[in-house]
């Protein structure tokens, strides 16, 4: 007997959408849970049962000097971070959409960094940041200036990591910009070129407002990596001297894998997650907003 | 006319010119010179790692003994499976759940998506250690199927191919099925064809991204015969490892080379790919 023709549209939606509903439980909406879950839990161990806390957990999460230190890190991370590479990025983007000579290649050098793994670019960075030998302390010494050991400081790790992601990032917000300012309309410039506008004014009343949802998209994109790209520390600094270099997500890493802590590490994601979540909401409005505006 | 006008706002002449296009240059050079600078110290002895002269010997020695220190044959074969694996999955997974919620009128429909696009919030980078414990209960860690697992069934994707679809005339869906097509050969024979630019502009995206993550397979592969390649230079250029700076170089330039090729023969592909998935 033939089901009837009107539940044949949900038989096949689900049927199609099986296979990806499987594995998002599995891998995004379960492991979610599960993190809540064991954050409200002490562990069991191997004389007494896993023991409900409430927030514990959490308490001791917001005890952690080391977890403060990390959300402060972050935070400097990404304010260090983002002004910087999104006036680069719109820069660059001007430059590899002008009509000057070798803009192509240009432009690829820009874009090359943000393709290259983290790690590969980590390696690279951590040979000028190397004390005595490395290439900034001999350039200081070529001029008769002290060496300095710019990741072992507690004063200057950040900045080395900062001035690393930017190199990072800059040319992959580039590409958003470059979209944006090959949609601007030439009428606008023409007009304004019969208006006799100077290019600087052009750029700060037509370019610049006309950028505003890239950037707001950018700006969005940029702080969720802050918290989400940790694999330079792995190479270069391993959160240290003294915890001055530590980041969330690393924080997580070796709360689960190297002190074996599941309950902090989950609390902790949970945390993350908040954050994470609260990024993308805010975006969401924001954009919204733009949409009304239309 | 307008012609001339545009070109007067758009190009200075004469000296301010010259200027600006020196200045590009110059930042240019600036932004290429770490890359540039690692090319240099990998094709010359360690003596010069940092002594720039136009003389030194040139010598693929480094290149020798990083490949001799680490297996990356066997990484790189390892990240392309990865990266092969992925890609193919997160085709077929997210081409029919996309296909289901742009058209097909089901119940739930809206929920489902919204449970979907969750993942693009909740990133499965960061939920390490829930995901090492379910990969655990799977039997699938130190498995390369275990590290791109989470990944296929990509809200990304599902969601750029979702919006592609939409944009697909009813009109042909409706000719190919006075055709006699089935639903499914309507997908493949309507759909992924006009969705080829998505496809492609996706699979870049996913391959550089794949290519590149370390965290979530640091954390679930132990052995030389899973770690991709990015978990592998992490090891070789380990301090501890004990190699000198021109030979870790020479490694990092060994497990970059198929993207920098890749980014040289196709780099307007490259570039167009990120700004389409990006303004979608």
């Amino acid at each position: 007997m033939r089901a009837p023709r009107s539940l044949l549209p949900h038989v096949y939606g689900w049927l199609l959408l099986l296979p990806a509903a499987v594995l998002l439980a599995t891998f995004t909406h379960y492991p979610t849970v599960a993190s809540i879950w064991e954050s409200l839990f002490l562990p069991a161990t191997a004389t007494r049962p896993g023991r409900f806390v409430g927030l514990a957990n959490y308490a001791a999460m917001l005890d952690d000097p080391v977890f403060h230190q990390a959300l402060f890190n972050n935070v400097w991370f990404a304010l260090g971070t983002i002004p910087v590479a999104i006036a680069l990025a719109i820069l660059m983007a001007l430059i590899a959409d002008s009509a000057l000579p070798g803009r192509v290649l240009m432009r690829m050098a820009y874009f090359t960094p943000t393709i290259l793994p983290m790690i590969a670019v980590a390696n690279i960075w951590l040979f000028f940041y190397t004390p005595g030998i490395g290439l900034i302390d001999q350039i200081l010494a070529g001029v008769g200036l002290p060496g300095h050991n710019w990741l072992g400081d507690p004063a200057t790790v950040m900045w080395c990591l900062i001035v690393m992601m930017i190199w990072k990032e800059a040319g992959f917000f580039m590409i958003f910009y470059l979209a944006a300012l090959q949609s601007i309309s030439p009428d606008l410039r023409e007009a304004a070129a019969i208006e006799g506008a100077s290019r600087l004014t052009y750029f700060r009343r037509i370019t610049f407002p006309l950028l505003m949802p890239t950037t707001l998209f950018v700006l969005i994109t940029a702080l969720i990596n802050a918290f989400r790209v940790v694999d330079q520390l792995f190479i270069m600094t391993k959160g240290g001297p003294d915890n001055a270099s530590m980041l969330l997500l690393y924080y997580i890493y070796e709360t689960a894998f190297s002190f074996f802590d599941s309950a902090g590490a989950a609390a902790q994601t949970v945390f993350l997650l908040a954050v994470l979540i609260g990024l993308a909401v805010a975006q969401f409005a924001l954009l919204e907003r733009r949409i009304h505006y239309r | 006319m307008s012609a001339g006008l545009a070109i007067a706002t758009a190009r200075p002449t004469g000296f301010g010119r010259t200027l600006e296009t020196v200045g590009a240059w110059l930042f240019a050079l600036l932004w290429a010179a770490p890359l540039l600078y690692a090319f240099w110290s990998a094709f010359h002895p360690a003596a010069y790692a940092t002594h720039f002269d136009l003389t030194a010997p040139l010598t693929l020695e480094n290149f020798a003994r990083a490949w001799a220190t680490a297996p990356f044959a066997r990484y790189m074969l390892n990240t392309f499976f990865l990266v092969t694996m992925v890609l193919i999955g997160q085709f077929i997974i997210c081409t029919l759940a996309a296909f289901a919620f742009a058209r097909f009128a089901f119940f739930g429909r809206d929920v489902a998506f919204f449970l979907v696009l969750l993942q693009l919030m909740i990133l499965p980078d960061v939920l390490i250690l829930e995901n090492y414990k379910v990969m655990a209960s799977l039997g699938l860690v130190d498995t390369i199927t275990g590290i791109g697992l989470p990944y296929m069934a990509s809200a990304f994707g599902i969601f750029l191919l979702r919006q592609t679809f939409k944009t697909v005339p009813r009109e042909l869906e409706e000719a190919a099925r006075v055709e006699g097509c089935n639903w499914l050969q309507v997908l493949l024979k309507v759909y992924v064809p006009l969705a080829r630019p998505t496809y492609i502009a996706y699979g870049l995206v996913s391959v550089s991204y794949h290519w590149n993550t370390f965290l979530w397979p640091l954390v679930i592969t132990n052995s030389v015969e899973t770690r991709p390649v990015t978990v592998g230079l992490a090891i070789f250029g380990a301090p501890e490892s004990g190699v000198n700076w021109s030979i870790i170089t020479a490694g990092t330039l060994i497990s970059v080379a198929p993207l920098l090729i890749a980014i040289v023969l196709f780099q307007r592909q490259f570039v167009q790919s990120f700004m389409f998935a990006g303004v979608k």
